[in-house]
């Protein structure tokens, strides 16, 4: 569906792309005569010439590798995406010049659409790089077979073909990365929001399960949505569990304080629930003194303590079986 | 990894690995605790020591990134003897301590922290050495053994 959707956008761009800048480019490029223009138009030739065959064994050699039998992408995607590049780049060969001139847009941005495509379907990038890698041997033998009889000619391409290549095939995995930074970065975003559930209790009481590092960004949110929901609620009494929380030190300390403090500002009261034996030990020995706050080692005990401050009591009316 | 066997005082100290990591920013602290979990865990520290361990290590490595301006922490797994041992090395080219007494003491702090981070860090470990030279910069060396 989406793949669909990127092939389409594919086709669009190549039609606006045909003849007059191309003409345009490749007169200029003869006329400069830059390194080795002939090259250029040998490979672009033999490109265009054996798409067919070119595609046909660059499929095989993708599928003896693996990512032709894999479930995430069907056959006939990877048959559209070969062809689809072939297209491409025998246009962008043919106008030749560097990789980041305007004659290969086109076909970077198909190789960042496949990447980012491949992220989404959770391929490595291991995976992602192989589809432009194992185009390597099919157009290496071509060179061969079509210049057989001129060695130098065969070097000469050999080595255009291989410079070609690497470059697509970094342009492959630097989309990839970008891909997977952007989305880390969005995940990060979203943990910051998710990560700040205020629990009611019982009435009067709300709980904050705090769970992972408490970098400042997020203790700040944090703290702050828990003091808006005790006056949103006129709760009595709130419990920060830390039991999600692997390291106190001094910040975290200095983070947990400054809560306390704001809710005892506000009247209400405060208990810090999931100090475990080992976190109590290190927090002595650090010297950090946590001022009066109550605290208790799981959230049973300092729920029940709770209740008992607001006056309720637990009664078992039946024994246990 | 390196391996090396160092005469200490008439003792043989081998030196079983070593890795450094680069403590530049807030997120380079979370993966130093990180590592020093692992390697703590590696070495059987009881839970106790493993906590002490990562949270003196959140300590030098956070005043590495804040007042040192970034720098690196190394880790190693020390053999002395029958016993194993965990050592780390905070360095900055930073502006140094001007008053060691000061900076050491318990709740004194030229920033905004709680001023327990060096004196903490020095009471959760066994061995504890700082060097700092004003312009130069600060080495902080903790070792915790088994
Ligand atoms: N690497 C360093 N380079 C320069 N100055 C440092 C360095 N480490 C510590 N200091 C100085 O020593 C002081 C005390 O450090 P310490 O870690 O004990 O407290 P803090 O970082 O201010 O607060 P916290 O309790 O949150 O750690 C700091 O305020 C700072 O001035
Ligand atoms: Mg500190």
């Amino acid at each position: 569906m989406w793949h669909a959707l990127i092939m389409r956008v594919h086709n669009a761009i190549q039609l606006k792309n045909p003849s007059p800048s191309f003409v345009g480019e490749v007169v200029s490029t003869n006329n400069q005569g830059t390194d080795m223009p002939k090259n250029k138009s040998r490979i672009a030739e033999i490109l265009k010439a054996h798409q067919d065959d070119l595609a046909a064994e660059w499929v095989k050699n993708l599928q003896a590798t693996g990512t032709g039998k894999d479930s995430r992408i069907s056959e006939s995607q990877l048959r559209e995406q070969t062809k689809e590049f072939l297209v491409l780049l025998s246009e962008a060969a043919a106008v030749g010049g560097d990789v980041h001139s305007q004659a290969w847009n086109a076909t970077v941005d198909f190789l960042e659409d496949v990447s980012r495509s491949r992220v989404q379907q959770g391929f490595t990038s291991e995976e992602t790089a192989r589809f432009i890698f194992s185009f390597k041997q099919p157009l290496f033998a071509r060179l061969r077979a079509e210049l057989a009889k001129d060695h130098e000619a065969f070097a000469e391409e050999t080595w255009a073909a291989t410079e070609l290549l690497d470059k697509m095939g970094l342009i492959t995995i630097a989309a990839f990365q970008k891909t997977r930074e952007d989305l880390i970065n969005r995940q990060q975003q979203e943990m910051l929001e998710l990560s700040t559930p205020v629990v009611k209790m019982w009435d009067g009481i709300l709980a904050l399960p705090m769970i992972g590092t408490l970098d400042s960004a997020r203790t700040q949110i944090v703290m702050e949505s828990l003091l808006q929901r005790i006056v949103d609620t006129g709760a009595e009494l709130a419990i920060i569990d830390i039991t999600g929380v692997p390291t106190v030190d001094t910040l975290v300390a200095q983070h947990l304080l400054k809560t306390v403090t704001a809710i005892r500002l506000m009247g209400a009261d405060c208990i810090i629930s999931g100090v475990r034996p080992q976190i109590a030990q290190t927090i002595v020995h650090l010297g950090v003194d946590l001022q009066g706050v109550t605290t208790k080692a799981n959230l049973a005990d300092a729920l029940s303590l709770a209740l008992k401050k607001l006056g309720f009591a637990v009664t078992r009316t039946k024994a246990a079986n | 990894m390196t391996c090396a066997i160092r005469m200490m005082g008439g003792q043989v100290m081998a030196l079983v690995k070593s890795e450094e990591l680069p403590v530049r920013i807030e997120q380079d602290v979370v993966m130093a605790r990180q590592a020093v979990r692992r390697l703590s865990v590696e070495l059987k520290f009881s839970l106790v020591d493993q906590t002490k361990m990562v949270t003196a290590a959140s300590e030098l490595a956070r005043n590495t990134v804040v007042y040192g301006g970034g720098g690196t922490m190394r880790c190693e797994v020390l053999i002395d003897g029958g016993k194993s041992g965990l050592r780390l090395t905070f360095e900055d080219q930073g502006p140094g301590i001007p008053d060691m007494s000061l900076a050491m003491k318990d709740g004194w702090t030229s920033g905004g922290g709680m001023g327990m981070g060096l004196s903490g860090a020095k009471r959760l470990v066994n061995d504890f050495e700082i060097v700092s030279e004003v312009g130069k910069g600060t080495r902080v060396t903790i070792t915790r053994w088994k």
